[in-house]
């Protein structure tokens, strides 16, 4: 549905947007995922036809956005980063200028107003001047605008930056009821955003591209081991923490065991297994076997916060590492 | 065309939904009506003096339009200086300039509802003359003459506007500027009292004023007429190339 092939956006002084590609498929959700001042919103403007790559191409459900921008912009609902509304007109206004722009008229435009109120939960404030809403009601109406024409691609630039937590999860789960019938690319710097809407994330960092996966994927890719962590306690006297040691170095498919805290006659450590081995219930056998009470035992997978940082960080050797990631991810 | 009309009307109602176009009607209904007031005095005094009534249209509506058109210098810029910058400022350039509607019709579109706030303005003026119809018999012809003066000398201003609005986002910076440069066009025939040939020659037909005049003694001049019509259209155009700019820098 969206395909971006090296796209390129130079500055007087700086490259905002550097050699980014990707592909998004009919009907995802994909979330774009950077922090602040990556390029998001530069690539999200190009797809939106607002401004032009100097490199490279980009084309929504095969029309180009320089060639034929006309063709995209019906095709895309775009909600900037502030939404785009007049303080000084009511809600209902507001849409049915919207809809005009993107050129729907009569009873059509009539109808899709109440749809779209409908569906995103403003009907209540359709007569309310805009400058009279909340934060959260702001980008509704937004969304709203974005909505109108019924897109089949819709890009929304950061659309829970500034709600309350209740407004966030709302527009959350609003916008997973999108999914399926709108292809969907949400920019966010929040990580678990990402995790808890999307299936795909596509990572940029200073503008380049530095991963594009399924969510489960690329944690995983990241992982590649399982870490767990276990809590032991002594059932009585004083607790042998070397001896506990050496047991869980003992059992089958675990590689290092390192020792995180060790007081009140309670010892934590982390326990990293070989590759693709899962020891959890191994280690919990271990452990009662021993004769030590086991407190707690949990998988301490990388989340994507981790696999973002160190994707994003700038060192040379993640870089590669990173480069290698991609590459292998490309192949399988 | 429907496009066009739309924001057209999107962008007239915004003046009536602020206090815009009611702080420029009041204004401009105040000083209007003080200009009346003045000619139709001095129309009475000469009446007096004179055998019988003096001439209505050469004391009362020549005078009140061609003070109409010093006015409107001042209330251009009021008009245009929101037209873009303040889209800028807002950002809701980027739901004009993402939905399936070309540049031009995007500029036309603000063209048009800037006009139509300026002829609303025209028409309280036209409201004051309309006593002299009912309660005199003045020629009706040099006033409509006056009055199409007035809508070209206006459309070309209104269009040099919009492109000062398209280049920055702040709307003082753009009526100051706008201001500025009218001013100017309505003096540049001033060369010439030092000056009789050379670019004195070429400033003194820039001049809106010169332009004007004859419209307000009531002659339709192609001259004069095709004049403002290519400022219109240089207006237009340099916003268009403004307007796509912006893209580009953006």
């Amino acid at each position: 549905m969206i395909k971006v092939e090296g796209i390129t956006k130079r500055y007087a002084r700086f490259t905002a947007v550097d050699n980014v590609s990707f592909e998004v498929a009919k009907g995802q959700i994909v979330g774009f995922l950077g922090p602040n001042g990556a390029g998001k919103t530069t690539t999200m403007r190009i797809l939106t036809c607002f401004q032009p790559p100097s490199e490279g191409r980009a084309s929504v459900a095969g029309f180009d956005v320089m060639e034929q921008p006309m063709e995209v912009k019906k095709r895309i609902g775009y909600l900037p980063e502030t939404p785009p509304l007049y303080p000084d007109m009511e809600v209902g206004e507001y849409l049915e200028f919207a809809g005009k722009l993107k050129g729907l008229r009569g009873n059509d435009l009539a109808k899709r107003i109440a749809e779209v109120s409908e569906k995103i939960n403003i009907s209540d404030v359709r007569a309310k001047l805009i400058a009279k809403l909340s934060k959260g009601y702001k980008q509704r109406v937004g969304l709203a605008q974005a909505l109108i024409h019924n897109p089949d691609v819709l890009i929304l630039d950061e659309p829970t930056s500034g709600l309350d937590p209740q407004q966030i999860l709302e527009t959350r789960e609003l916008i997973k009821g999108l999914a399926g019938d709108h292809t969907i690319i949400l920019s966010t710097h929040i990580l678990p955003e990402v995790e808890s809407t999307c299936e795909r994330v596509v990572i940029i960092s200073k503008g380049k591209l530095v991963a594009t996966d399924t969510v489960d994927n690329l944690t995983h890719r990241m992982r590649g081991s399982e870490n767990v962590g276990v809590e032991v306690e002594a059932r009585e006297g004083t607790l042998d923490v070397s001896a506990v040691q050496r047991k869980l170095e003992q059992v089958a498919g675990v590689s290092k065991v390192i020792l995180r805290e060790d007081k009140n006659n309670r010892a934590n450590f982390e326990v990293e297994s070989l590759q693709g081995r899962s020891i959890r219930a191994d280690l919990a056998r271990a452990i009662v076997e021993g004769g030590f009470a086991l407190t707690e035992l949990k998988a301490a997978g990388m989340s994507l916060e981790d696999v973002f940082l160190q994707l994003t960080s700038t060192d040379k050797a993640d870089e590669a590492k990173v480069e290698e990631e991609i590459e292998k991810g490309e192949a399988a | 065309m429907s496009n066009i009309l739309a924001i057209a009307q999107k962008e007239l109602k915004s003046y009536f939904v602020s206090p815009i176009a009611y702080a420029l009607l009041a204004i401009y209904a105040l000083i209007s009506g003080w200009f009346s007031l003045i000619a139709i005095a001095n129309f009475i005094e000469m009446s007096m003096q004179g055998q019988g009534p003096a001439d209505l249209n050469g004391y009362v509506i020549a005078p009140v339009v061609s003070n109409a058109g010093v006015l409107s210098l001042f209330l251009i810029p009021m008009i245009t200086m929101r037209l873009f910058a303040e889209e800028k400022r807002s950002g809701t350039i980027e739901l004009l300039i993402t939905s399936p509607v070309t540049d031009m019709e995007i500029i036309l579109g603000k063209w048009l509802g800037a006009m139509g706030m300026y002829a609303c303005i025209l028409g309280v003026k036209l409201f004051c003359l309309s006593f002299t119809f009912m309660f005199g018999n003045p020629d009706w012809r040099p006033l409509a003459t006056a009055y199409l003066g007035m809508f070209l000398q206006g459309g070309a201003l209104l269009a040099i506007g919009m492109f000062i609005s398209n280049t920055t986002r702040n709307q003082i910076v753009a009526g100051a500027t706008t201001f500025g440069m009218c001013l100017l066009f309505w003096t540049f025939d001033w060369a010439t009292t030092f000056k009789a040939d050379g670019w004195a020659k070429v400033l003194a037909y820039l001049s809106l004023t010169a332009h004007f005049n004859s419209f307000a003694r009531g002659v339709i001049d192609t001259k004069d007429t095709v004049f403002f019509l290519s400022v219109i259209a240089l207006g237009i155009f340099l916003t268009a190339r403004s307007l796509e700019s912006l893209r580009w820098r953006a």
